[in-house]
């Protein structure tokens, strides 16, 4: 592995910015970390020291948990902030909880919220590194890249695979965020949805489109399952659970039509029997506790990548060069 | 006080005028204009190179006061229209209170008469409270100063309100301007429904939001025989829509905002919409909508419009001064001799950047903000005296 | 940098690990329980090398390990020399081996440190030794070399290049100056 790019940004917002060299880094750091993580030892002192704080105005378990025993797994301190118990709830703006929180002299903050482009007005004001992990339906870039992480080690590669993504397609930052990161790699990505879950435009993305699941499982390698949420209220036709399950469910009669190895993905918590069967999820095809260890990985590799970019250059190594 | 602006181009499409000349303002009035004066004056102006131009009309102002005067007010919302070269406005009604009656209409106009630096043109609500249920007493409203009747802020939705209304309107000899918004189409949107609001993942509002509400305002206006003009105007359905009614014999006019261009208006109007920091820099979807425009919407006609070839001074003119002037049934607009003079000094050359410090206006929502443009009012003159001159 | 001084050529490099690797088999009277771990990316290389010749001379071949010491750092260095972070692979039990820690240059002894922390974190070894193909002083923390294959004295001002056959296509120490 010879990547010569270097990563210079202090904050993780999203995969659209990011260019392809910055993506392999990301993936390759990731998979020094599953090394890390297979250790008895499970821990580095890489960022000890620093202080990282998850800042989730949405209820999160897994995410957070997560970004969490990765933290803990490089040996920062983690502090977590639920919202529903804290000044936020007196009112405090975003931009002022998160001064408050950067006065407490943190390095890190990881931020859920429920508004598009949330976390980048953080990191705009912010001089701590901020690590997006999901601003309303624009992006969840770990998520996407530990999609991708499991993907790679899956498949051997990303360049040419056939990807499909099933579910509420307008409204998930993880399918926004695995369509700017698999064409930036050079995979083919299919959305498939109820014609009014299809946002406006899409295609533009580098996409294609279809409202068949039997048109996104014809030849896919791999299909990333979405969750149907049906606790958002935005006023719009959502279809009813059954008849989802009936006409776009991932069922063993459906794969039996699709690739042998097709990995079947799914960012959790499942709903089964809506949007897959229960013998899906469990079965041989599914990938999705490899999901969640790689998640770890790659969140490690985030982490790590962020603080260092974030790191005022020190002049004793300005004096003497490379150290021995 | 005579003032003598010395050779600059002068644009008066109204008089059919696009040349260079001198202009002698004496007495509140354009006194003369013609290629060489030589006159004396008691200020001389050295236009050269510049374009001289009849003060802009802005029909389409937000200046806060009374009610949120921590985002602008009568006094400083004027001084920013005179720095912007724009001489008159219009200002809206949403208030607080909102402009729905003579008492309100009077504080104002007094506020006006004590603060004011540029002319201020008052337009009352369409509605009691803004609430959308009861028309205004339009007539009383006309006699107490208001020249125009406005929803602005948000579209009445009953139709048969919106009706009386226009019938009440025309009656009373108001122009009525349209803020064309179905909410129950446009929601919780707060972007336009489109690849951008994919990409960013924003509740997005579709287009049919304005469409279905100009084509309803249109129907009405035909219904009862009154005048409306639609405000800023965003997308090409809407256009088409106007046109044709247009093309019927009816009387439509409609403006846009520099920040949404496009090219079949009669009118720009900068929707002068100032808002506090608080407001502006929070999570997108609590924003409020809209941004300040007084300062640069001439600057951005010259950069977006002349400077690409789009359109050139005459029509940006006409759309700036002589059409609103005729909307409004506004007597000034030009620079025949005779007429108040209202005019504005412009280097069309100059290039500046738009900076949050370098704002008149209270507050700096500028969707420009960053930007370099092209073309700055180095003198504003208000009734023939100087009230602005940049340093 | 220009180079200003040749100090070990190809054969003298092979010569120099030739009698390391003996030192290792006599002081430890043997290759009981010896394995060999080097530090990525040179002492990896070298690593292997010992470990082929200790095989030729005592009969077996130690196992080898490598080791990245990027996670292990006391400093998250700047974006300028950010390094990117390898793979250590261990694919043996630490517990109570002799461990001949292998690296091209000592220095400050801070990369030394780093992977003293990470081997321990790995196991518990019943010692770990350390080998150097060139000690060029000006330590920082009390670290010493128990094989040296040269030593050469420098300035702050210099830096050693080891240069690997595996890597550069040549084997030969260079002493380097700054321009």
């Amino acid at each position: 592995m010879k990547t010569k790019s270097v990563w210079t940004r202090k904050d993780l917002l999203g995969l659209e910015p990011l260019t392809r060299e910055e993506l392999e880094l990301l993936l390759a750091t990731a998979e020094s970390f599953k090394e890390v993580i297979g250790r008895t030892v499970k821990k580095v002192p890489a960022l000890r020291g620093k202080t990282i704080v998850n800042l989730f105005y949405e209820p999160s378990t897994r995410t957070r948990v997560s970004f969490e025993i990765a933290a803990k797994r490089l040996s920062a301190d983690v502090i977590n902030i639920a919202t529903e118990s804290s000044s936020v709830r007196k009112g405090e703006t975003l931009i002022d909880t998160g001064r408050n929180i950067e006065a407490l002299k943190v390095d890190l903050i990881v931020v859920r919220h429920n508004c598009s482009g949330a976390a980048a007005m953080l990191a705009r004001h912010l001089r701590a590194s901020v690590i997006n992990a999901g601003d309303g339906w624009h992006e969840h870039p770990t998520q996407a890249l530990l999609d991708m992480f499991t993907l790679k080690e899956k498949l051997g590669r990303l360049e040419g695979i056939r990807v499909s993504i099933v579910g509420d397609i307008a409204h998930s930052r993880v399918a926004r965020s695995n369509i700017w990161g698999l064409t930036k790699m050079g995979a083919h990505v299919t959305v498939c949805a109820p014609p009014l879950l299809v946002p406006p435009g899409i295609e533009r993305m580098g996409v294609h489109v279809t409202s068949s699941i039997e048109e996104a499982l014809d030849g896919a390698d791999a299909i990333n399952v979405l969750r149907m949420q049906f606790e958002r209220d935005t006023g719009e036709a959502f279809p009813k659970q059954l008849e989802y399950f009936k006409t776009y469910g991932i069922t063993v009669e459906r794969l039996k039509k699709a690739k042998e190895n097709l990995l079947v993905m799914h960012p959790g918590p499942i709903n089964r029997g809506i949007e897959m069967a229960s013998d899906v999820a469990d079965g041989v095809n599914s990938v999705i506790l490899e999901q969640v260890t790689n998640g770890i990985a790659v969140r490690m590799a985030v982490l790590f990548l962020v603080a260092q970019a974030n790191e005022p250059e020190k002049k004793s190594e300005k004096k003497n060069g490379t150290k021995r | 006080m005579k003032i003598l602006i010395r050779q600059g181009r002068v644009v008066d499409p109204a008089n059919g005028i696009d040349e260079v000349r001198d202009v002698l303002v004496d007495n509140g009035v354009v006194a003369d204009s013609g290629r060489q004066i030589t006159k004396d004056a008691d200020t001389v102006i050295d236009a050269a190179g510049k374009i001289v131009i009849p003060g802009i009309i802005d029909m389409h102002v937000h200046l806060r006061e009374p009610g949120r005067e921590d985002k602008e007010t009568v006094a400083t919302g004027t001084r920013a229209a005179l720095a912007g070269g724009v001489t008159t406005v219009l200002a809206m009604p949403n208030t607080d209170p909102a402009m729905d009656g003579v008492e309100n209409v009077r504080r104002l106009s007094d506020i006006v008469g004590k603060t004011a630096v540029a002319r201020v043109l008052v337009s009352g609500a369409m509605t009691l409270g803004r609430a959308g249920r009861e028309p205004v007493a339009a007539k009383d409203l006309k006699r107490a100063g208001v020249v125009a009747l406005t929803d602005d802020g948000s579209s009445v939705d009953d139709p048969e309100v919106m009706k009386a209304v226009l019938q009440a309107a025309k009656e009373a000899k108001l122009l009525v301007i349209c803020h064309c918004e179905d909410r129950g189409i446009s929601g919780r949107g707060v972007v336009n429904l489109g690849y951008m609001s994919t990409r960013l993942g924003l509740q997005g509002i579709p287009r049919q939001a304005e469409v279905k509400r100009v084509e309803r305002d249109i129907e009405l206006a035909g219904m009862t025989g009154c005048p409306i003009h639609i405000a800023h105007v965003s997308c090409r359905e809407s256009v088409d829509l106007i046109w044709r009614a247009k093309e019927k014999g009816m009387r439509i006019t409609a403006e846009t905002a520099p920040h949404y261009f496009s090219l079949t208006e009669e009118a720009l109007a900068s929707d002068h919409a100032p808002h506090t920091e608080n407001e502006k820099e929070i999570e997108f979807d609590r924003a409020e909508f809209g941004v300040v425009g007084l300062e640069t919407e001439l600057a951005v006609a010259i950069t977006e419009l002349i400077e690409k070839h789009v359109l050139g001074w005459p029509q940006v003119v006409e759309r700036l001064c002589v059409g609103p002037a005729r909307v409004l049934g506004y007597g000034r607009g030009h620079l025949k001799a005779g007429a108040p003079a209202d005019i504005a000094v412009v280097d069309p050359a100059a290039a500046w950047e738009v900076t949050k410090n370098g704002f008149v206006s209270k507050s700096r929502n500028s969707a420009f903000l960053g930007r370099t443009l092209k073309g700055r009012v180095t003198h504003t003159i208000l009734d023939g005296e100087v009230v602005f001159a940049r340093q | 940098m220009k180079e200003k001084a040749k100090i070990l050529d190809s054969e003298a490099v092979g010569r120099t690990l030739k009698r390391i690797a003996h030192e290792i088999i006599e002081h430890n009277k043997g290759t009981k329980d010896l394995v060999i771990v080097g530090v990525r990316t040179r002492g990896a290389y070298l690593a292997e090398r010992l470990a082929g010749l200790i095989g030729e001379i005592g009969g077996t071949t130690p196992p080898v390990g490598i080791l990245d010491i990027t996670l292990y750092r006391d400093d998250l260095s700047s974006i300028a020399q950010q390094p990117v972070v390898h793979k250590t692979e261990i694919d043996f039990d630490i517990e109570d081996k002799r461990v001949i820690l292998v690296d091209d240059v000592l220095y400050t002894g801070r990369t030394v440190r780093a992977a003293l922390d990470e081997i321990i974190d790995f196991g518990r070894p019943q010692f770990i030794q350390l080998a150097v193909l060139v000690d060029r002083g000006h330590r920082e923390l009390p670290i010493r070399a128990d094989y040296v294959g040269k030593n050469i004295p420098t300035s702050t001002k210099e830096t050693v290049e080891v240069r690997l056959a595996e890597s550069e296509g040549v084997d030969e120490v260079v002493v380097l100056e700054k321009a």
